[in-house]
């Protein structure tokens, strides 16, 4: 086998077990790895017993995965995965930093991690040593703090082992949020690099797992033709270097006064707005604070990150510089325009461990029924929410990570706070969420019909809200969720994809793999089977909440609501009109009018299995049904 | 040895992709091996990278300290050349660098140390490609004079994360 280790390494921490297992060949040819190999692991070990299982239970997985083209293919990333305590369904959501190059060096293509520790730990990993160890002088530390104790716990550790200067191994953590079960809660990576969708900070943190330290000293697992890999390397670097000149000088970062001014989709005041023509947030203003120029990840040509730098009330500032994503939910959707103010959230909430997007989609939600008086200041526990004021956010936020006051209910994360709010207040709240199945929509709005997103892209994707996964027509779409799927399978950034030749991927996973891995083979089998999977344990869901197919299939109310203002002023979602392409959607995957994959297609596609236990144990609910 | 070079480095323009480490292992040991690179990425500090590698410095003290002659000195670049057959993996030319830079290789019994691979260091021309240029080759010779600031190069990661973290975070880092 190219381009795999071949072996999973498998910790329950309830018993304290460790243990190596193999890999079938003939499962990754079919899962490649990543979110396809988590949607598989995940299906055949708790697929059964899916919708009873509290995401945060000791039952459910956490899935660390690398996948055959990390390390080979520019921009490595890892991903993480598991029952979501956001969708409950899958999310694979991914994360940059060297963890999966440390991993596959240590010999394995992930971790597969089930039970709950007793204390507080951290799973350390060097090469075939694995060890639990202790985290109660981490726990409660803030990003920055635990980051730098356990990357010089890590270097003492592997320095005893070996003449010469160890280097630190790399790193995911969880902050205060995370500890906490914050439904917010993300995986960090690195200082400032978060796998924020799905909440799988929270699920670490339910198994009181502090954090998991990996140094690999072999080299990347054989390739089939190395030389290709490398001619490949140079080539989708060479025209990363060429076609992606806005990324490298400014990030997606150049996006917060440029991008969301053309396109009129960036989320202000809870989406009230979509546009905005405030210059003060143009990146010349952000680049003031730069300390680096380029910051990146193994093998990235393009290292989009900046990194930046103040003082505030004497308090040291080091942050990434905030992305757009960051700048538009960390900054216009809560009328900041202020880049220091801005950077100061973005370096919060990193600090925290929260999801900026999914955290400043909730901020933005708040500060919306503060403006509509349906939540008062006695209701924040004094905190004056109006629009811009830097200080009240800043509280929420540190309300929400340790679960403090109104925090608490919000710490549920969108959808379930608007249900609790809505009890409370007695009126219906989850019109004023902008959010599918639980989990926030990206900075891109659909309205405009100017941004890369359309009337689909969150009603009917797999992983909800997630702005770098949409439902896009035609499937094979260079933004559709299929092709999103290669890369966070592969598992390696898509931003690279960008830039590069169409067919430079198929290529890629052939020179790594040696397997026959063709685009139509991806995009009429591999796919789908993938995608059916996660969009039947989306269904299943449970035990707290489950989706209604067509009816949770659906845009926000608020996309229904014509724009106020900018060049895209007075257009909405024609609802008519969503609903046919939504219908068109899920036809061509194979699926029934109501998005549930037909045992026509699942036999097809050779989830023979799929078909029978969703026959027998739910009465063939889910499949075929036409009521 | 008027051709003699040495490979100088930008902190401040280091980007921490690696891809230096991708270069110089495919180029010496025909993969992608991080650990077995002869140059390699510190990130002692979180956000601050750390490129360490060989200076080629003047008095070799690495080659003084070999009692096996494993280490010679390339006439053509002044890079130090290891000889794996004879090398003992003792360690003892870690300790006499002032960088401790010398590292074991991870499987083998000999220790790696920058050969400039014979001239054209793959991670600078890697590093030039991408932009980035935190690595320069620079002759060691200068319009006759000989270089002096080389040393500055030729310390150990903790050092210069130290006062970097200072200068550029003003952070004290223990």
């Amino acid at each position: 086998m190219y381009g795999y280790t071949g072996k999973l390494l498998e910790v329950d921490l309830s018993n304290k077990k460790i243990n190596e297992i193999k890999i079938d060949e003939e499962i990754l040819k079919q899962y490649i790895g990543g979110r396809g190999l988590a949607v598989k692991i995940l299906w055949d070990r708790i697929g059964i017993k899916w919708d009873s299982i509290n995401p945060f239970s000791p039952e459910n997985i956490l899935l660390i995965l690398t996948g055959p083209l990390t390390g080979f293919f520019p921009g490595g990333r890892i991903c993480i995965s598991g029952k979501s305590p956001q969708s409950n369904g899958v999310v694979g959501s991914t994360v940059g930093g060297e963890f999966g190059i440390e991993l596959k060096c240590a010999g394995y293509d992930g971790i597969i991690i089930s039970g709950k520790a007793e204390t507080p730990c951290y799973i350390f990993i060097s090469d075939s040593y694995v060890e639990i160890k202790r985290a109660s002088h981490i726990w409660g530390k803030g990003g920055k703090e635990t980051l730098k104790t356990l990357l010089n716990e890590g270097r003492m550790m592997l320095q005893k082992n070996k003449l010469g200067k160890w280097r630190e191994p790399a790193v995911l953590y969880i902050g205060p949020a995370g500890e906490r079960k914050v439904r917010l809660a993300a995986v960090m990576s690195k200082l400032t690099h978060a796998a924020g969708y799905g909440g799988y900070g929270a699920v670490m943190g339910s198994k009181n797992l502090k954090a998991i330290l990996v140094k690999g000293t072999g080299p990347l697992p054989e390739v089939f033709n190395i030389e290709e890999v490398n001619k490949l390397i140079k080539c989708a670097c060479k025209e990363c270097y060429e076609n992606q000149a806005l990324f490298r000088q400014w990030g997606t970062g150049y996006g917060g006064y440029y991008f969301g001014n053309v396109t009129s989709s960036e989320p202000i005041k809870n989406w009230q707005e979509e546009w905005h023509e405030e210059k003060s947030y143009s990146v010349t203003q952000f680049e003031r604070f730069w300390v680096k120029r380029y910051w990146g990840d193994f093998g990235c040509p393009t290292t989009c990150l900046k990194i930046s730098t103040f003082k505030m009330n004497s308090e040291n500032i080091v942050s990434d510089n905030p992305d757009y994503e960051l700048q538009a939910y960390l900054g216009t959707n809560l009328g900041i325009f202020n880049p220091v103010e801005n950077i100061y959230l973005s370096s919060l909430i990193d600090e925290l461990g929260l999801c900026g997007i999914n955290t400043g989609n909730i901020l933005g939600f708040v500060g919306e029924l503060y403006e509509k008086g349906i939540l008062t200041k006695e209701d924040l526990d004094g905190v004056e929410l109006t629009w811009g004021n830097l200080n009240a956010f800043a509280l929420l936020i540190k309300k929400i990570a340790y679960r403090e006051d109104i925090g608490d209910i919000l710490a549920e994360g969108i959808y379930r706070a608007a249900l609790k709010l809505s009890e409370i207040k007695k009126k219906d709240l989850l019109k004023y969420t902008v959010q599918s199945k639980a989990i926030a929509i990206g900075a891109h709005g659909v309205r405009s019909g100017l941004d890369y997103t359309d009337k689909i892209s969150y009603a009917c994707s797999t992983q909800g809200g997630d702005h770098t996964s949409v439902a896009k027509l035609p499937l094979d779409h260079p933004n559709s969720e299929l092709t999103v799927l290669f890369y966070d399978s592969g598992v390696v950034c898509w931003f690279n994809d960008w830039a590069i030749q169409k067919d430079l991927k198929w290529k890629f996973i052939k020179a790594v793999t040696g397997w026959d891995i063709t685009e139509k083979k991806w995009y009429e089998e591999l796919a789908p089977r993938i995608l059916s999977i996660q969009r039947i344990l989306l269904l299943i869901g449970g035990p707290d909440i489950k989706w209604i197919p067509l009816k949770d299939d659906e845009n926000p109310q608020r996309f229904y609501e014509p724009l106020p203002s900018g060049p895209a002023k007075g257009r909405y979602v024609d609802r008519k009109k969503f609903e046919e392409e939504r219908k068109e959607y899920y036809k061509a995957l194979g699926w029934s009018e109501k998005g549930i994959p037909t045992s026509e297609t699942l036999m097809k596609l050779g989830l023979n299995d799929v078909v029978q236990f969703l026959k027998q144990k739910i009465n063939g609910f889910y499949l075929d049904s036409t009521s | 040895m008027g051709k003699n070079i040495w490979i100088a480095r930008d902190y401040l323009k280091c980007s921490g992709c690696r891809k230096c480490e991708i270069a110089c292992s495919l180029f010496h040991e025909g993969k992608i091996w991080p650990e077995a690179s002869r140059i390699r990425i510190f990130m002692l500090f979180p956000g601050l990278e750390v490129p360490h590698l060989c200076t080629q410095c003047d008095n070799y003290p690495c080659v003084n300290s070999c009692k096996f002659n494993a280490l010679s000195i390339n006439e053509k670049t002044g890079a130090v050349i290891v000889n794996k057959e004879a090398c003992t993996a003792c360690g003892v030319c870690i300790n006499a660098c002032p960088g401790k830079v010398p590292w074991l290789h991870p499987k083998e019994k000999y220790v790696l140390i920058c050969d400039l691979c014979g001239g054209n260091p793959k991670c600078v021309e890697e590093c030039h490609e991408g932009g980035w240029d935190a690595l320069k080759i620079i002759p060691k010779t200068v319009l006759g004079f000989e270089r002096k600031n080389y040393k500055l190069y030729a310390r150990e990661p903790e050092d210069v994360t130290k006062e970097l973290a200072k200068v550029i975070y003003g952070e004290e880092v223990s």
